[in-house]
């Protein structure tokens, strides 16, 4: 797949009306500006530390994600489809997980296979039975969308464990607005500023109800050697709530402090960023020093929300999502309004023999990984790859599931040759709190700079681009 | 405020006034190690850097013989000497870049601005103009941060913990060099501005950056005595002990208030800084300079151990 079958987002001229504007600034800037203002953004972002670590990369311990400064637009009307699709499936999302750790009316719906279910390591049987308050489980999701034509919008995946890249979308606008004033005269661009505040509100609403006073709000880290450490702090810092690690936190008598200068102080909503399997050491993994013994029990008792709550993996399994079509209809009682992409459930006889049958077409991920981790992508590995994957896939077919390579959308981007499309997605975040959904318009745009590249992950050398919602 | 946070403020504002001490001290032990041997300018000057930076038992594990640039090397980038330069910023970032929520952006971008900085130079100097480039570039970090926190930050806790830190530390950085240097100090029955010794005694004004104010304090010669004056109890002198220590008095109090609670930390600082406010030079050379200076170093360092034990970091 390359840039020339792909649809591109700007098109040819007179292409996109939302468009327009950059089109116009693009024909009229000289490259060599552009350039100057990409060195500078990259200063911004290595003075401001924004950066990220790649697991496996030593030397990398903190490497900046490459920011692209040319814009990628949707318009309004775009945009308004994306966010009624995306309340309705996160709202979906929320039932199912209700559902699967409560009555399991899905099961006996006869919906999804019910060893899939039961039998996903996925599955936490720590949290049956557990109500989070108000039943809302994922607080934060980041739903990947990718676009292949002028109407066509696909969720490739659903993120509702601990999505990550909110702060790229709003240091990315930042960095905009100091670099390119011009730009956003020529634009109406929607705000995504507020959405600090908007977590920060989403948080204190799922305080448990017998919280009495202000809600204390926290945000577990993993510490400063996560991949993500920056964002948490990033939060944190925006929402003015302390960044605690698991050994500044404690629980006696099934309630949660955190240590203080002024002694123990009780924390009401953790929104952590560490996995359900280090979260307590008592529950889950022992060997885990990033999490708090008795946590789980604090959950139990009622005494603290949890954000996002425990057990959401099982909603963001990728053969689980082969199933959300069927998932959105049954809890919404409406047509989907955003398309899944179609898998082959390798876990079925006839699916894995067409899958090994096409492996050199088909992009195979695991069922539980992320970040562009153990995936393959057929159209571009050697023979060796694919005989490779194809022994992996036969000694255990049900970790994978297969989906046709899509032709992602493309939009301009700045590379050292000049001005090329290349292939984007974008992750727009929901935010689900006790008075419902709210989405900040925009997201994080990631691009795949090498030219031709589908993957997009910033783990596998992706940039990130600056979102813009136009009014029209 | 969670007490990691507090210890984290803590030892970047130690660090920070650290780095700042070690750049200025190499600064003015260049400009005694250039005289001719007679004015001081020998080999003794760095063995005086070295031990005044509290690095003279580190550095003599590592290096048999004691050379100029081996010094030079081992105080500004060396990553195996935890006082170099170049570690001094370095640590000071890991802390701040721990936490990040309770700093400015500006402080914040002060110190990650000085450690991109001082990694340029990389670990082994190259120069002497690369040295002095580096002495300038922390100490201008020095500035830039102090200058970011006092002109941002919230007057708050975040505060109090980093110019506690930086506090103590200076205290401690003035009190080793009077140690190193006290012998030179002692009231002499010598013709005033014949001594040889001038020198040393303005090495140790410019280490910290006092040299311009002794003139403005004293309208005088340089006198030993008047040098012990200004670095000991002179409290408008912002590195003499009795301002190091009115300091930390003033931001320990400022924690109490916030916390509705005094602890030995408090106790201990009043007892350091009143003790300097109703001392008398002519008393502590009669007592004993140096077992005066030997003395405070010992309580000082209890005060940060108090001060970690009551903050529970």
């Amino acid at each position: 797949m390359d840039g020339r079958s792909a649809f591109d987002e700007m098109g040819a001229a007179p292409g996109s009306p939302a468009y327009a504007a950059v089109r116009a600034w693009l024909d009229e800037t000289p490259a060599d500006y552009l350039q100057t203002r990409r060195a500078q953004a990259e200063l911004f972002f290595r003075r401001i530390g924004i950066t990220f670590a790649v697991y496996g990369d030593a030397q990398a311990a903190e490497r900046l994600i490459p920011f692209d400064i040319i814009p990628r637009i949707i318009s309004r009307a775009e945009w308004s489809l994306l966010e009624r699709g995306l309340s309705q499936r996160v709202a979906a999302l929320n039932a199912f997980l209700k559902d699967v750790y409560g009555g399991r009316e899905i099961l006996r719906a006869g919906l999804i296979p019910e060893e899939l279910l039961l039998h996903n390591p996925q599955f936490c049987l720590g949290a049956v039975g557990r109500r989070p308050p108000y039943d809302i489980y994922t607080h934060v999701a980041g739903i990947d969308i990718v676009r292949t034509g002028p109407d066509t919008f696909y969720v490739l995946e659903d993120n509702v464990r601990t999505p990550s890249g909110v702060s790229y979308m709003l240091e990315n606008r930042d960095v905009m607005m100091r670099l390119l004033p011009e730009l956003f005269d020529r634009h109406r661009v929607a705000p995504v500023e507020t959405y600090p505040e908007l977590l920060y509100a989403t948080l204190q609403s799922v305080a448990p109800p017998r919280c009495r006073g202000e809600p204390t709000v926290a945000v577990l880290t993993p510490g400063h050697h996560n991949s993500a450490y920056y964002e948490h702090s990033f939060l944190a810092d925006k929402m003015g709530v302390e960044l605690v690690e698991g050994s500044d936190l404690f629980v006696r008598e099934d309630i949660l402090y955190m240590r203080t200068t002024e002694g123990p102080m009780r924390i009401d909503v953790l929104y952590r960023r560490v996995d359900d399997a280090f979260l307590d050491p008592l529950v889950f993994r022992p060997d885990s020093a990033l999490g708090v013994p008795g946590i789980m029990s604090a959950y139990a008792t009622g005494n603290l929300a949890i954000a996002n709550a425990v057990g959401t993996g099982i909603a963001d399994d990728k053969a689980i999502y082969s199933y959300m079509p069927e998932i959105v209809r049954f809890y919404t009682g409406e047509a989907p309004l955003l398309e899944n992409v179609p898998t082959w459930r390798c876990r079925e006889p006839e699916a894995l023999a067409y899958v090994l049958a096409h492996l050199n077409e088909l992009v195979v991920k695991e069922v539980d990984g992320s970040g562009g981790y153990g995936m393959l992508i057929g159209p571009h590995a050697s023979r060796a790859e694919l005989d490779a994957f194809a022994d992996r896939l036969k000694a255990d077919p049900a970790r994978f599931i297969a989906q046709p390579t899509l032709a992602l959308s493309t939009c301009p981007t700045l590379v050292e040759e000049g001005v090329a499309p290349r292939h984007v997605d974008l992750r727009p975040f929901v935010l689900t709190g006790r008075h419902g959904t709210r989405i900040v318009p925009g997201g994080l745009t990631r691009v795949a700079l090498t030219p031709g590249s589908l993957v997009v992950n910033s783990s596998q050398g992706g940039g990130t681009k600056d979102t813009w919602v136009l009014d029209d | 405020m969670l007490s990691r946070t507090a210890g984290d403020l803590f030892w970047t504002g130690r660090y920070v006034e650290r780095a700042d001490f070690v750049s200025r001290l190499m600064d003015a032990t260049l400009r005694l190690a250039a005289l001719p041997s007679s004015y001081g300018g020998d080999i003794g000057a760095w063995s005086g850097a070295l031990a005044a930076a509290g690095v003279a038992a580190a550095y003599s594990d590592r290096h048999p013989d004691l050379g100029e640039r081996t010094a030079l090397q081992f105080m500004s980038l060396d990553p195996d000497n935890p006082s170099s330069m170049r570690c001094c910023i370095e640590r000071a970032r890991q802390n701040a870049r721990a936490v990040r929520t309770a700093l400015t952006v500006e402080v914040w971008e002060a110190i990650n601005a000085a450690w991109l900085d001082v990694q340029r130079f990389g670990t082994m100097l190259e120069s002497r103009p690369a040295l002095l480039r580096l002495v300038e570039s922390v100490k201008a970090a020095a500035l830039a941060f102090d200058g970011a926190t006092h002109r941002t930050m919230l007057r708050d806790k975040s505060y109090w913990f980093l110019r506690l830190g930086a506090a103590l530390e200076r205290a401690d950085n003035t009190a080793r060099l009077l140690d190193v240097k006290y012998h030179l100090l002692l009231p002499r029955d010598e013709p005033v501005g014949g001594s040889l010794d001038y020198f040393q005694w303005t090495t140790i004004l410019r280490t910290v950056s006092a040299l311009t104010a002794y003139h403005h304090v004293y309208r005088d010669s340089v006198k030993p005595w008047l040098v012990a004056d200004l670095l000991i109890l002179n409290r408008r002198m912002p590195r003499s002990l009795a301002a190091c220590m009115n300091d930390a008095v003033r931001y320990l109090d400022l924690l109490a208030q916030e916390s509705g609670r005094r602890g030995p930390a408090q106790r201990a600082a009043v007892a350091l800084s009143s003790r300097l406010a109703h001392g008398d030079m002519d008393a502590i050379f009669a007592a004993g300079l140096h077992e005066y200076i030997g003395d405070f170093l010992t309580e000082n360092s209890r005060l940060a151990a108090s001060v970690m034990s009551q903050y529970q970091f």
